[in-house]
């Protein structure tokens, strides 16, 4: 089977990591001063580009799970780790002007402070928290568990009545946005 | 091929182009995008390099195993897509100056390094409390409509944009 392929998929993995990032510098949110940008409400180039990946993401891998060619891989969560380390997370995004994805991204533009400072950090702190882990996994990582539950299981309705009103609910807000000209 | 040279596409064609490439790592790779947890898997290898195997006992590297992977894969031609769209525009540069950055903080090279080190240690450690970044959960978890992905996703900007406000409002004074 395909997905059983490890030399392939690693293959596949490098070019979908190219176009990645080829889409990520050209919507130039590699760059530090658009990030920063966002986070002050000044420049909304990385919400415009997020959300209208979410719209045509979700439509397609629910047409695709439609046709039964993919399956979900929600990721699981609770309050206490969903919420507070997305806190934590966004401290951190602000105070290094990049996210995991787009620090790689910057280092290959050039940015050195993406390498020395973004970088490294990340990999301090991912080491710092495996360290903590044991001792959060039992605490607060538990509090307000929801597990891996999407939307739609948990309003217990056919996706679709989740995803084409969130879908138009997005589309909407984007073109408020540039009808506000930010 | 002006297109591929041009320094900015539009976000929108940009976050359609991401979407579609959701397609396709699901359908061939059985996989989502993500990039976080492969700084924590290459953190894990670093320090087995100092400590050796008994690193891989450490419970949260016994359930992410710190070896390379398909995400790492992904996170690698991240930097190969940046690079070379930015060389095909004209744009890249060795540089670590940053408009924003100099209107409000002046030409402070060194303290711009200690304030991303500190950001990237805050932003590694929220990541992996949050089990994802603006990738896993901000795109790909909120594409999927999951619960915990729109929690955290909202999260990460509401701590983004109340720490921006406080360090170039507060702290530099405002000017710009």
């Amino acid at each position: 089977m395909l997905h059983a392929k490890r030399g392939l998929q690693f293959t596949i993995a490098l070019l979908c990591g190219v176009v990645f990032g080829f889409l990520l510098q050209k919507g130039g949110v590699t760059n530090y001063d658009v990030i920063i940008g966002q986070l002050l409400l000044k420049d909304f180039t990385v919400v415009k580009v997020m959300l209208s990946a979410v719209i045509t993401g979700s439509l397609g891998i629910y047409a695709l799970k439609s046709a039964g060619l993919v399956k979900l891989h929600p990721k699981p969560g609770s309050l206490g780790s969903s919420a507070v380390g997305g806190l934590i997370f966004g401290v951190g995004f602000a105070t290094l002007g990049y996210c995991p994805g787009t620090v790689s991204g910057a280092v290959g533009t050039g940015s050195l402070d993406a390498l020395f400072g973004g970088v490294a950090g990340i990999l301090i702190g991912s080491g710092l928290y495996a360290s903590l882990y044991p001792r959060l996994r039992s605490g607060i990582l538990q509090k307000g568990d929801f597990g891996t539950k999407t939307i739609p299981e948990i309003l217990n309705v056919n996706p679709w009545l989740v995803v084409i009103p969130g879908c138009l609910i997005i589309a909407a807000l984007l073109l408020f946005l540039e009808n506000a000209g930010l | 091929m002006d297109w591929l040279e041009a320094g900015r596409w539009s976000p929108y064609i940009v976050g359609a182009g991401i979407g579609v490439l959701s397609w396709v790592t699901f359908l061939l790779s059985d996989k989502a995008i993500g990039c976080s947890t492969a700084f924590a898997r290459t953190s894990g290898m670093i320090e087995k390099l100092f400590r050796g195997d008994k690193v891989r006992q450490k419970p949260y590297y016994r359930e992410f195993i710190p070896e390379i992977d398909w995400e790492w894969m992904l996170v690698l031609g991240v930097f190969a897509g940046a690079f070379i769209s930015s060389v095909l525009s004209g744009s890249f540069r060795i540089s670590i100056e940053h408009s924003v950055w100099t209107a409000h903080f002046g030409n402070t090279p060194i303290l711009r390094l200690l304030v991303a080190l500190t950001g990237g240690i805050v932003m590694g450690f929220g990541s992996r409390w949050a089990g994802g970044c603006t990738s896993g959960h901000g795109i790909s978890g909120t594409l999927q409509w999951t619960l915990s992905s729109w929690i955290a996703a909202i999260c990460f900007f509401a701590g983004g944009i109340i720490t921006a406000l406080f360090m170039f409002e507060v702290l530099s004074g405002g000017v710009s």
